[in-house]
């Protein structure tokens, strides 16, 4: 490409609006405009120079802030949307048609439509996740676009620049002073003093400060591309382990997810606050009844003994005793378990008494675990009850058969077969909560004596190994959002011209109440000219008077 | 329980200190001839004075109530509220030193006053901490964000002031409309402050059993006049108002009555204040907001933006994710919460980005920071009240 040949003798890449060294406008429309865009310092970025292929095009739509603005606010709205109902992971249905049958019982035609629209899952939806693909792309292209010309013009950048530079700045003053050259000297011990860097070349002064919080901008945002990677990460397999353990007190099971590792739940307990030991709290007890302090499995982590086999119960070896509560997750090897929900009394086992029904002569009593029923029963004097049949779940009758829902020792029903000395063959009972069923008149029957409960957690299994990948991402960003936010980039330019004349020019990218602060020191302290604000000019002038009335 | 009464009272003192604040703020706008004399005017001495005495009454009720309830005072609206408007104030401060304008504590003060007026609308007594809450990232997360949000919200306080000297009041504009739509809002909240107290102050109980979303029944205590049931109510103190109408489970009835009395209130309110004065309510604040510097009312706006997004950020996203992998197992849940935190974020993101390179100063760029303003308190009240999550509190 051709290069651009100031004035000044530098040549300038293509596309450059202000030279690089000298600062002379170049193009048409920055010669003619009375302040001129000190944006990226006025270099050639590829977005605004390169107009023609199809990539050229992309770039361009990406580069652009304002496509940038656009995406973001899309995510904006959508992410709105999706809190207007709950979205699908947030309530009890779990098959599309009772989601769909759960929108309209709730939310009417309203709730239909969203159902419809797919806004239930708004946060998995492929436009969500297209639009979130839009912001990376964007912010990548946006900056590569402008960051490497920035570096290069703000290295570059000469002390001496020229006067259409200086004139066309915001910050703006010229006049005569009676010793321009003790002027300049007292200007820069007193910039000096204000923490400025100074350069000096040939009567001209540059002083600059907080330049790096330039790249404030493209640090936070390689921050949000790290964090944005991370994200996309956690789709590999691999990544990412999210597993349910529901473990029952005195219950060992093998940790889904993790391999070789295996937990007891030794206990669960809940403790709720009370007025006695809790007394401050006592007026909030009051108006909202039970309020719980703790949430807690006493479990024992396990792993296989090294050399064993795995899942060989009897060979395993003990790792720690820990208690699980909310906010305390159990950690280990990279994994996390955490406290999420739980289930009170849970049946464990059921004890019957064998009684003959004429004499209420008892035989002894029988203890079925609900888990591990035994098929056998023996009892005193040579009686014993066969298990026959067992049901933890019983659901009703159909077609003649007892149907078990599930195999939690919900509603545990029995089919025993009782043996006695005078009955050899044995009578059938059927025997559930509440109920017995006989088929033949029997001269024995099992009664109920008492049930045993326990509780069971309901435990998180997580490993994530994205999550470093996340915290450097937000580090990053907070680093730059910082960098960019609590430093601005200042520059004072003081240049003699002709005979006693001195020019006075400044720049910061924001903050310029701090600058003009800064200046007005300089001023009074070394006796310069005083400066303009022409930005001033943009709100009204007549209110700036008004206020000082 | 005797620092907890202690704590309620530096509070009091605090809310007054701040009103009277606003006075003297007023009388230095008003009684300022000069530039000089606005900046650094007797008034306004003695307004921040008592400003900064205030804050430190406040700042005793805050440390005396977390030693009574030995966490920190965040937990439930009515802490987060107080909090929120303490740091309001601090934020107020210290941008005061920097810039010297009376003209925003004239407007930042009473908004503090508001906060904690509406704050102590909810309940006020110590609450205990469920397990989910029981962590110190709790306490850096909340306290984090609500500096954030803080700071952020004297963007909006600038903006303002910049809006009402700016817009003609004498003409019908879009700008007016929306100008007194904001000050109208402000009523409301105003409207329900006052409807609570006066039935609060009155004893006003009536109470029901109903049948919940999960056709189960419940019980539940009004403290405002019925306007309308629960579902299949049936009332447990007949001497009371009977509802007039009757809402499904899924619709809150106590809060939508609390919700139409306080808008019932603040219209009538507002209404009155319209026949007193015969044109817009917001022309009763705009000669406040004359004296006040235009650059410096917009430089003010964005400076607070500058210091306040990174505080956000850290507190109501970093911090959050942290907590929320503690106690949740996961760092984000698309929590309604969450997603309208994220939604704050974007917006101020969109802001700075159409400031920086799309160059939106003054108006537009001051009608965006009232809107951030409002899209947080959509997120502390409604999204807390109406659409609650796993946030909402007991
Ligand atoms: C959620 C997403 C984003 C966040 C949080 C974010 C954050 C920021 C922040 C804090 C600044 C500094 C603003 C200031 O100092 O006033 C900034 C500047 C900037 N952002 Fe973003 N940004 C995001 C997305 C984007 C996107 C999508 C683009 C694409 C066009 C973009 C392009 C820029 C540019 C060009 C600058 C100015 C850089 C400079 O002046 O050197 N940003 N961004």
């Amino acid at each position: 490409m051709n290069k651009i040949k100031c004035l000044c003798s530098y040549e300038n890449p293509f596309g450059t609006i202000l030279c690089e060294r000298c600062g002379r406008p170049l193009t048409e429309e920055a010669k003619k405009s009375k302040l001129i865009d000190m944006r990226y310092e006025g270099a050639a970025r590829r977005s605004q120079t390169y107009k023609r292929s199809i990539i050229d095009k992309i770039w361009g739509f990406f580069s652009s802030v304002k496509v940038g603005i656009n995406i973001i606010i899309a995510v904006l709205l959508t992410s709105a949307i999706g809190t207007l109902f709950p979205q699908k992971l947030f309530i009890p249905a779990t098959t599309e048609v009772d989601i769909a049958a759960y929108y309209e019982k709730h939310y009417g035609l309203l709730g239909t439509l969203y159902y419809r629209l797919g806004f239930y899952d708004m946060y998995n939806s492929w436009w969500f996740i297209t639009l979130i693909g839009m912001l990376g792309t964007s912010i990548i292209i946006a900056n590569v676009d402008r960051v490497i010309p920035l570096y290069k013009s703000l290295k570059k950048q000469r002390t001496k620049r020229h006067f259409s530079f200086l004139k066309k700045q915001r910050i703006y003053g010229e006049g005569h002073v009676p010793e321009s050259n003790d002027s300049l000297a007292k200007a820069e011990e007193k910039l000096k003093e204000l923490r400025y860097n100074l350069k000096t070349e040939d009567g001209a002064l540059l002083a600059e400060k907080g330049r790096f919080s330039r790249w404030g901008p493209y640090v936070n945002h390689t921050g949000l591309i790290i964090f944005l990677l991370g994200v996309l990460l956690r789709s590999l397999p691999g990544f990412y382990v999210d597993e349910a353990l529901w473990l029952r007190e005195g219950e060992t099971r093998a940790i889904p997810g993790a391999p070789g590792y295996y937990l007891k739940n030794n206990d669960f307990l809940i403790e709720t606050y009370s007025k006695e030991k809790d007394a401050e709290f006592g007026q909030a007890i009051d108006r909202v009844g039970t309020i719980v302090k703790n949430f807690q499995s006493d479990v024992t982590l396990y792993k296989d003994a090294e050399g064993g086999l795995p899942g060989q119960s009897d060979r395993m070896e003990f790792v720690k005793d820990y208690s699980i509560i909310v906010n305390k997750p159990l950690q280990f090897d990279g994994f996390n378990i955490y406290q999420m929900d739980y289930r009170l009394d849970e049946l464990k086992s059921m004890t019957f008494q064998l009684v003959e029904k004429a004499t209420e002569k008892s035989f002894g009593e029988f203890t079925v675990d609900l888990l591990n029923p035994d098929r056998l029963y023996r009892l005193n004097e040579g009686a014993y009850v066969e298990l026959k049949d067992f049901y933890p779940d019983f659901d009703g009758i159909e077609d003649g058969e007892p149907k078990s829902k599930s195999p939690v020792p919900n509603n545990p029903a029995f089919i025993f077969k009782m043996v006695t000395k005078d009955k050899k063959e044995g009578e059938m009972s059927f025997v559930a909560i509440r109920q017995t069923l006989e088929t033949n008149k029997n001269d024995y029957k099992a009664v109920f004596v008492s049930a045993e409960t326990r509780d069971i957690t309901g435990l998180v299994v997580r490993k994530d190994k994205t999550l470093y990948i996340l915290l450097l991402g937000g580090i990053i960003f907070m680093i730059g959002v910082a960098q960019g936010s609590y430093w601005n980039h200042r520059r004072i330019w003081i240049q003699k011209g002709e005979e006693d004349q001195l020019i006075v020019a400044g720049h910061t990218n924001k903050n310029w109440f701090g600058l003009k602060k800064e200046l007005d020191k300089v001023i009074i302290y070394a006796n310069l000219p005083q400066y303009e604000d022409r930005q001033d000019s943009v709100f009204d002038k007549e209110e700036i008077e008004g206020e000082k009335e | 329980m005797q620092l907890a009464s202690v704590s309620g009272n530096l509070l009091f003192f605090a809310f007054i200190a701040y009103l009277i604040a606003t006075l003297f703020f007023g009388g230095a706008v008003k009684g300022s001839k000069s530039k000089e004399v606005y900046a650094n005017n007797r008034w306004g001495k003695i307004a921040i004075g008592v400003t900064i005495l205030g804050f430190i009454a406040h700042l005793g009720y805050f440390i005396t109530r977390w030693i009574a309830s030995a966490h920190a005072p965040v937990s439930n609206m009515f802490e987060f509220i107080t909090a929120f408007a303490m740091m309001v104030v601090c934020a107020f401060i210290l941008l005061f030193f920097i810039y010297r304008t009376p003209s925003l504590g004239l407007f930042a003060l009473p908004l503090a006053v508001v906060l904690v007026g509406y704050a102590s609308m909810f309940p006020r007594e110590l609450t205990p901490l469920i397990p989910a809450l029981q962590t110190y990232w709790l306490t850096i997360h909340v306290i984090t964000a609500a500096i954030g949000e803080a700071i952020l919200a004297i963007s909006a306080v600038a903006g303002l002031v910049f809006l009402l000297k700016n817009t003609d009041l004498t003409k019908r504009s879009k700008q007016r409309f929306w100008l007194e739509a904001v000050i109208f809002t402000l009523i409301l909240v105003i409207g329900f402050i006052l409807s609570s107290s006066t039935f609060a102050i009155m004893g006003y109980e009536a109470k029901f059993t109903y049948i919940n979303k999960n056709e189960q029944q419940a019980q539940i205590v009004y403290n405002y006049p019925p306007l309308f049931g629960m579902n299949e109510y049936e009332s447990l103190t007949p001497d009371k108002m009977s509802p007039l109408a009757e809402m499904p489970a899924i619709v809150n009835a106590k809060t939508l009555t609390t919700f139409v009395w306080s808008v019932g209130t603040g219209t009538l309110l507002y209404l009155l204040l319209r026949l007193v004065l015969r044109r817009p309510v917001a022309t009763l604040f705009q000669p406040f907001a004359k004296k006040a510097n235009s650059q410096v009312m917009d430089e003010i706006g964005y400076r607070s933006v500058l210091i306040g997004f990174p505080v956000f950020t850290l507190g109501a996203l970093i911090f959050a994710m942290i907590w929320a992998h503690e106690a949740w197992s996961r760092f984000w849940g698309w929590d309604p919460k969450e997603v309208w935190a994220l939604i704050t974020w974007l917006f101020y993101a969109a802001y700075l980005h159409l400031r920086l390179s799309r160059g939106w100063e003054g108006k537009k760029s001051a009608w965006l920071a009232v809107i951030g303003f409002i899209i947080i308190m959509f997120n502390l009240i409604a999204v807390n009240l109406i659409i609650a999550g796993l946030h909402s509190y007991a």
